[in-house]
């Protein structure tokens, strides 16, 4: 690997104010990517690295318990003893929607923080702090758990107490969340002040500063709620009220769902791009699209606690709505612009047969690009239908703490953007780690395998949770218990396929492991020269001479997708009303 | 290019197919936005929200003398309780059951007040498949009708510790 300064790269000067790089004024030690030719920070790219490879080790303790999880809801199965069903399920949670995603979150922030602005890594110092309070608070948790002293589920709901070294643990990883993302801030105002860039931010960069601002709003929350746990814990001061808990921990728990919502759409376009050429049609409403999360994110997190007691059903209707639907507004323009900038790409390439010949001829063999659209399909189709349902205010009666819930959010936050994030790594391990996939026909199929086990399990949860089988529950039979109750034989068929789909998606995730860290540990170098591309064909392009203007914006088989969709949606939004009016009255 | 400085002209209002779609989504969430206030007047499925603060002891109190006023049987050792029509029922939880029996009539309506002892419990009648939260510290009051009759169980869909999957409890609704 050549390390050379920004001048070196010999660029040509632009006129002082068009748009784009100066590339003079990177501050730092900086290396030109050989595939893409783009800047990138040697400084951020250590921390990239490192925060991606504990994400994918934090991926792997959370896919183990997966994968026991799923073997325990399989009745046939029934794997785990009582006590380690809970004990594993916390320790599932946590992992995956917590360590996982948010290492890996902040890996992206230093990526298009620097190297899409040309800039160098705010302070590295920052970066230690954050990385080391993230681990120590990881490792804490993880132990305080394994050891039995913290079965108390993810979400901790008080009085149900863990020792406080569990939420202290917490607490470190929170800070060190918020130190990564406040490092990424530093990066934005050290490239304007450097003019390391001339013009507006990318759009990628742009949707992920709309995650960091997110984020911050979230972490605070975060702090909130859990500086008193912890205190009671220790036996400072009094409980905390149990349903102010509640509401709190959801303005953490919900919105950094919105983070990663965010952070999804923004590796959705970067992808676009990676794998087919694409660009985005209209600036505007993809950026206005981000703007509408951050302004219309569920302050009040109220879709959580829709049955609950002491918050009225005024509040109830008011957060759902005025929050959720302009946020809800924003994902279906995401859900429009994304698969369009593709079908403009593919279509300017050529592949213009018919309503849907671009989608046919779309790299299908790039996992980056499987990837990507799986996440899409999933996220839209599954996900954001049956989110929004489920959070209608009254409908939510015939769903809460179902298994509909985690059901549905199998479908966004695993189908949609860790799947997302798998398709980003088949591009980060080459392109930053510098190391070539091996077996690549086992990648090429790996999403695949992850998309459709996600999605046998998804559903398989959200028919189980319709019947009335409750989530994070050992025992639908009841055995043992005072009065009989339980499940029709078809309850149990769907959660019989929560096992098998769960067995699916573990071997899928398993593949993505096993291929990710043998890359990165012993995956052969390709530094000096471009990736190797994965596939051949001229579906994917990575530079793309500067596409002309508007003239080409027809994009039929996305109008199709969209309106399908929203047929769909409108049929299983109106069936669950139906379903409600059956139930007895309530007020 | 999604990574790439835009040019200068960026700013576009949207236009086509774009424009069609923005449209129909905003449209679509007027919709999901009204069905709410819509089915809270028109709907008979709501949740209020009612909620009172209550001392778990005061809670358990309140139970006793509902218990001790209404009792007609028993099932399995617990007390069967039939309270009047229109009156208040109360219903405990505790790790790991649901306390007491009740025995409601068909179509009348009663305040049923729901409170927890100890940690959060999930009041889910099956098989209906209705859910509420229980609090402890907050007196959660339904007022319900059972529009259907039979034998209906209650079971803990909050997790509340190692004996979470054994809270059933039981609710008969008689013509
Ligand atoms: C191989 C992939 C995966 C499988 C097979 C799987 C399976 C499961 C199963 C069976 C449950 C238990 C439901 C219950 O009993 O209540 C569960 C819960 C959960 N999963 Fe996953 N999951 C996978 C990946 C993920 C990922 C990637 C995330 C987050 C990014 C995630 C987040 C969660 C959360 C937050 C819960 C709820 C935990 C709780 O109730 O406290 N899962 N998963
Ligand atoms: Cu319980
Ligand atoms: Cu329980």
């Amino acid at each position: 690997m050549t390390t050379t300064t920004a001048n070196d790269m010999g660029a040509p000067a632009a006129a002082d104010e068009a748009p784009g790089f100066r590339q003079g004024n990177h501050q730092g030690a900086v290396r030109a990517c050989d595939t893409t030719g783009l800047p990138v920070c040697l400084t951020a790219q250590l921390f990239i690295k490192l925060n991606a490879v504990l994400a994918v080790v934090f991926l792997l303790v959370g896919g183990v318990a997966a994968l026991l999880v799923a073997l325990t809801r399989w009745p046939s199965v029934h794997l785990l003893s009582a006590e380690w069903y809970y004990r594993t399920l916390t320790l599932h949670g946590l992992n995956m929607l917590i360590f996982w995603i948010i290492f890996m979150e902040i890996g992206i922030l230093y990526f298009v923080g620097t190297t899409l602005l040309n800039s160098r890594l705010g302070s590295k110092a920052l970066a230690w702090v954050s990385l080391v309070l993230m681990l120590a608070g990881a490792l804490i948790v993880n132990a305080t758990v394994l050891i039995g002293k913290a079965d108390v589920l993810m979400t901790s709901y008080v009085p149900i107490q863990a020792h406080w070294a569990f939420y202290l643990g917490v607490i470190l990883f929170a800070v060190g969340a918020l130190v990564g993302v406040i490092n990424f801030f530093v990066t934005l105002y050290i490239a304007r002040r450097d003019r390391t860039y001339v013009g507006s931010v990318p759009l990628v960069v742009f949707g992920a500063t709309a995650a960091a601002i997110i984020a911050t709003v979230t972490l605070l929350h975060g702090a909130v709620v859990m500086i008193p746990t912890f205190t009671w814990a220790v036996g400072w001061t009094d409980q905390p009220d149990a349903a102010w808990y509640r509401l709190v921990w959801w303005g953490l728990g919900h919105q950094s769902q919105q983070i990663n919502v965010c952070a999804m759409v923004s590796v959705w376009y970067l992808m676009g791009t990676l794998t087919t050429g694409s660009k985005p049609l209209n600036q505007a409403v993809c950026r206005g699209a981000f703007v509408l999360y951050i302004l219309f994110i569920n302050l009040a997190s109220a879709h959580h606690l829709l049955v609950d007691p002491g918050v009225s059903a005024g509040w109830k209707i008011w957060n759902t709505s005025y929050a959720m639907y302009l946020a809800v507004a924003a994902s279906m323009i995401h859900g429009f612009t994304v698969p369009a900038s593709v079908e403009v790409a593919m279509r300017r390439k050529g592949f213009n047969k018919g309503l849907f010949g671009w989608l046919f001829a779309a790299p299908w063999g790039n996992p980056g690009f499987s990837a990507f659209f799986f996440s899409l399909v999933i996220f839209g189709f599954l996900g954001g239908i049956t989110g929004v349902t489920l959070g209608t205010q009254q409908i939510n009666i015939i769903a809460h703490n179902t298994l509909r819930i985690p059901g549905h959010f199998h479908t966004t936050v695993v189908g949609g953007t860790s799947l997302a994030f798998m398709g980003l790594a088949y591009y980060v391990v080459p392109l930053v780690f510098q190391k070539e996939y091996p077996a690549k026909a086992l990648a090429r199929i790996q999403p695949f395998i992850f998309a459709a086990g996600i999605t046998i399990m998804a559903v398989a949860m959200s028919l189980a949770g319709s019947a009335g089988v409750p989530r994070r529950h050992w025992d639908i039979e009841f055995t043992g218990a005072q009065f009989s109750a339980g499940f029709d034989a078809s309850a149990h068929l769907m959660m019989g396929f929560v096992g098998i789909g769960g067995t699916v998606a573990f071997t899928g995730l398993l593949i993505f492991l096993l291929l990710t860290v043998w890359a990165v540990f012993l995956g052969r170098s390709n530094a000096g020269k471009p990736m190797e591309q994965w596939a051949a064909n001229a579906a994917t392009v990575i530079q793309r001479e500067h596409l002309t203007d508007h003239d080409e914006h027809k994009t039929p088989g996305t109008m199709v997708l969209v309106l399908l969709l929203l047929a769909s949606f409108a049929v299983y939004y109106f069936a669950n009303w139906k379903a409600l009016a059956d139930a007895w009255h309530v007020r | 290019m999604s990574h790439q400085i835009p040019a200068d002209d960026w700013f576009k209002a949207p236009s086509g197919g774009e424009r069609l779609w923005i449209g129909l989504a905003l449209a679509w969430c007027l919709i999901l936005t009204l069905m709410m206030p819509y089915w809270h007047f028109k709907g008979k499925q709501n949740s209020t929200g009612e909620a009172y603060r209550v001392a778990p002891a005061d809670f358990a109190e309140r139970v006793n003398r509902f218990v001790a006023a209404n009792t007609v049987g028993e099932d399995k050792g617990v007390a069967v309780v039939a309270p009047p029509p229109g009156t208040d029922v109360y219903l405990q939880a505790q790790m790991w059951r649901w306390y007491p029996v009740l025995k409601l009539k068909r179509n009348q309506t009663y305040r049923v007040h729901i409170s927890s002892l100890d940690l959060n419990h999930g009041f889910s009648l099956q098989p209906l498949n209705m859910n509420f939260q229980v609090i402890p510290g907050y007196d959660h009051v339904l007022t319900l009708t059972p529009t259907s009759s039979g034998d209906f169980s209650i079971i803990c869909n909050e997790f509340c510790g190692i004996g979470h999957h054994l809270m059933a409890g039981k609710i008969i609704v008689e013509d």
